[in-house]
């Protein structure tokens, strides 16, 4: 495999405590050096000045709609469209159909990743099989074949025996669980934050309490198991607020947060937009700041971006009834290059949230730079200027609330195990 | 000054010139539904669509009525007709309507913001007749209509409004409405439906007690407990329902004593208003009525005289 020498770029890798101007050389997919001037010799040169040089970006909640929903996404859309973010692994929900509940479908899905895919894949199987919320799924077997987590994402588990239960059983066998955490009795028929703008849009209400109930649930059985919590795309001011007191008496928590939900608001469904529909909905201001305030503080461990492809048809219709969710994994990375310009946090710490912090809540071995490990490298243009086209994204869904935004900051180069996936021209 | 809107998707987009201007209209073609012969030429030749998603008896006959005495031809679907029922997506719905070449769609769907979602993919007028929990802004209209005959103006009035706030597009609309013409809105309903930030819509003020929220009205709304839109754990029962939120003889007198009693119908005798009140001398329920056809022959005239405009 060719040499590729990434030169004279600001290398940051949180995990290494790395930030410095230096070269990155790349052989035979591994990291072989990392320092200042080094020998170029027969090496494709990357010339990175003025650019950030970072571990491959990780994203650990994306729905890459394979096998079942291909019209959507497949995994070598879903992972093409990761990579023109920058990202470098995926791990994709298990909510496919069939659902990703046994060693079978998680195979093929690794394999078609092997062969298709554009970036690496870390299948997340289901708590329970078929989603269903009534026995678990056969975690232990799951692990060795490469799956770190297991999650009911979408469709939580609400019997809060059965999820006592997938703690304890997951907890020796080192597997986290992913929860999205709602108590679907308090969601109802609820289709979008409950609050004055549901009020006046005359639209029903998911109210806080019922992502606040939930969490504190798993955060108590969290505690009660000893088992290791992630809790999924937090939105509210509550459950920040519970996550970071768990953290405090030494909980086995970890959360993440998505970018719709640190930058927008509420506001964005007037006009009944259906591309502003997701689910946990987009919340409050004071929810939103919560969010960011908990990316600050380190409460939330990770970014992600619940990328959730939908056709076009399944979004051109009455709000009630559009699906929910958005596409992320092209607009994630500017989005949190946005908190660094707004003061909120520093560059290592926006990088450390999209790589080491990550990979390391559910426990994947990526999202560092390491002499002698895997050469999973973005290169990142933090100036360049650029606005989002919906049609022009490359996932097969354009479904994105930020059509037309003017965004800063992009990937100019992604390396997946020593070799350049993306390169923006 | 002239009539500025192409579609009446909510009051919340028109000015109190606006409204001024309907209600104007209204009255003036009033007089026409007290002929022998009533109709007028002045939509001939247009045709109206009244596209009806969701029940509606009132509604749908105020409208077809509306168009035939202003001469357009009026066309009806419903719901259960539809092709909805096939699978169609509204938006294919309303093109196949569209190709047929009509000059106003008139929509009731369930969804809140349908209206709007037509509005955007189609070039003929639309009037809402009633989106999901949104808004039913010729209902309000023909409110502000009735309660300005009654009242001589609106301005400064003291408006209740009683029963379940959250299901209700004509609350919202009539929020929008009446704050828009300088009245004051006082709401009042059980606390699950009470939704949250109800109160930031316009000069709304939310009481929990009934004889408050009554207290010295001059306008005393009552709504209809949509029965059919409740889930069982909305009201413990409609006995209790009608002891602590429905108008009967004795709180009706807490209302100023030429205080009005409206209600949008169909109204539950002995749930939300007693037989007494309902039928009782302060009671102006089929003026409202008849003002409907009014006001909606406003309505029509006046986008149809936008369109016609723009086309020129």
């Amino acid at each position: 495999m060719a040499k590729i020498l990434i030169k004279g770029g600001r290398v940051i890798s949180p995990a290494q405590k790395l930030d410095d101007i230096c070269d990155i050389l790349i052989e035979n997919g591994k990291i072989a050096a990392i320092g200042k001037k080094l020998d170029n010799k027969g090496a494709e040169i990357i010339e990175a000045a003025g650019k950030l040089v970072t571990p491959g970006l990780v994203d650990i909640h994306v729905h890459l709609r394979d096998p079942g929903f291909e019209y959507k996404e497949d995994i070598a859309s879903g992972t093409l469209a990761a990579v023109t973010g920058g990202f470098t692994s995926v791990a994709c929900m298990p909510n496919t159909n069939p659902v990703n509940d046994n060693q079978a479908v998680t195979c093929s899905i690794l394999r078609k990743a092997a062969e298709e895919g554009h970036c690496r894949v870390f299948p997340i199987a289901s708590i329970t099989k078929g989603l269903e919320g009534e026995s678990l799924t056969e975690m232990g077997e799951l692990k060795e074949l490469g799956v770190f987590a297991v999650s009911d994402d979408g469709k939580p588990v609400s019997n809060p025996q059965l999820m006592r239960r997938a703690m304890e059983y997951a907890r020796p066998f080192g597997m986290t669980i992913v929860s999205h955490a709602e108590d679907l009795d308090l969601v109802g028929s609820g289709v979008m934050n409950d609050g004055p703008i549901s009020t006046e849009l005359g639209l029903k209400g998911i109210p806080w309490v019922a992502e606040d109930a939930a969490t504190a649930r798993e955060v108590m059985l969290a505690e009660f198991t000893g088992a290791h919590l992630h809790v999924a795309h937090v939105s509210t001011r509550g459950s920040i607020d519970i996550v970071r007191q768990a953290k405090k008496r030494g909980v086995n928590v970890t959360c993440e947060a998505a970018p719709h939900h640190f930058t927008l608001t509420d506001e964005a469904v007037r006009g009944y937009n259906t591309n502003a529909k997701m689910n946990p909905p987009l919340r409050s201001a004071e929810d939103r700041e919560a969010v960011r305030q908990g990316i600050a503080d380190g409460t939330v461990d990770a970014i992600a971006t619940d990328h959730a492809p939908h056709h076009i048809d399944e979004k051109n219709v009455e709000f009630s009834i559009a699906m929910n969710g958005i596409v992320g994994l092209e607009t994630a990375l500017p989005l949190t290059l946005k908190l660094v310009e707004d003061g909120l946090i520093d560059l290592p710490k926006a990088v450390a949230l999209m790589t080491s912090s990550p990979a390391e809540a559910l426990g994947l071995p990526v999202g560092q730079l390491e002499e002698g490990g895997d050469a999973d490298v973005t290169v990142i243009d933090p100036d360049l200027e650029w606005t989002v086209e919906a049609q022009k994204l490359v996932s097969k869904s354009k479904n994105t609330p930020f059509d037309g935004w003017q965004m800063k900051g992009a990937a100019v180069c992604t390396i997946v195990a020593g070799k350049v996936v993306f390169s923006r021209s | 000054m002239s009539f500025q809107h192409k579609h009446i998707l909510g009051i919340e987009q028109l000015s109190s010139e606006d409204i001024q201007m309907i209600l104007d209209t209204g009255d003036a073609f009033k007089e026409v539904n007290t002929r022998d012969i009533k109709k007028v030429p002045t939509l001939r030749g247009k045709t109206i669509i009244n596209a009806f998603f969701e029940a509606s008896t009132r509604t749908r006959l105020s409208f077809e009525i509306a168009g035939k005495r202003l001469s357009a031809d009026t066309v009806n679907i419903s719901g259960s007709t539809s092709s909805v029922v096939k699978g169609e997506t509204l938006e294919d719905t309303a093109k196949n309507i569209e190709a047929m070449a009509p000059d106003i769609i008139v929509i009731r769907h369930g969804h809140s913001g349908s209206a709007h979602y037509l509005a955007e993919r189609v070039d003929c007028s639309i009037i809402n007749a009633g989106d999901g929990a949104h808004e039913h802004p010729s209902q309000a209209l023909l409110d502000l209509m009735t309660i300005r005959e009654h009242k001589g103006s609106i301005e400064g009035l003291e408006v209740a409004i009683v029963g379940d706030i959250t299901h209700s597009r004509v609350v919202r609309s009539n929020i929008y409405a009446l704050s828009k013409m300088g009245a004051k809105v006082r709401l009042c309903g059980p606390g699950t439906m009470l939704p949250i930030g109800i109160e930031r819509l316009g000069n709304v003020e939310v009481f929990t007690d009934m004889r408050d929220a009554i207290q010295d009205a001059d306008v005393v709304m009552m709504l209809r407990i949509q029965m059919e839109r409740q889930s069982n754990i909305m009201l413990p029962s409609l006995r209790e329902y009608a002891r602590f939120y429905g108008l009967n003889p004795t709180n009706v007198q807490l209302a100023k004593p030429d205080a009005i009693v409206m209600h949008p119908g169909p109204i539950n005798r002995g749930v939300e208003i007693s037989s007494v009140v309902a039928d009782g001398v302060q009671n102006v329920i089929l003026d409202q009525v008849e003002n409907g056809v009014a006001v909606r022959m406003a309505l029509l005239y006046l986008v149809s005289g936008v369109e016609s405009m723009q086309t020129k």
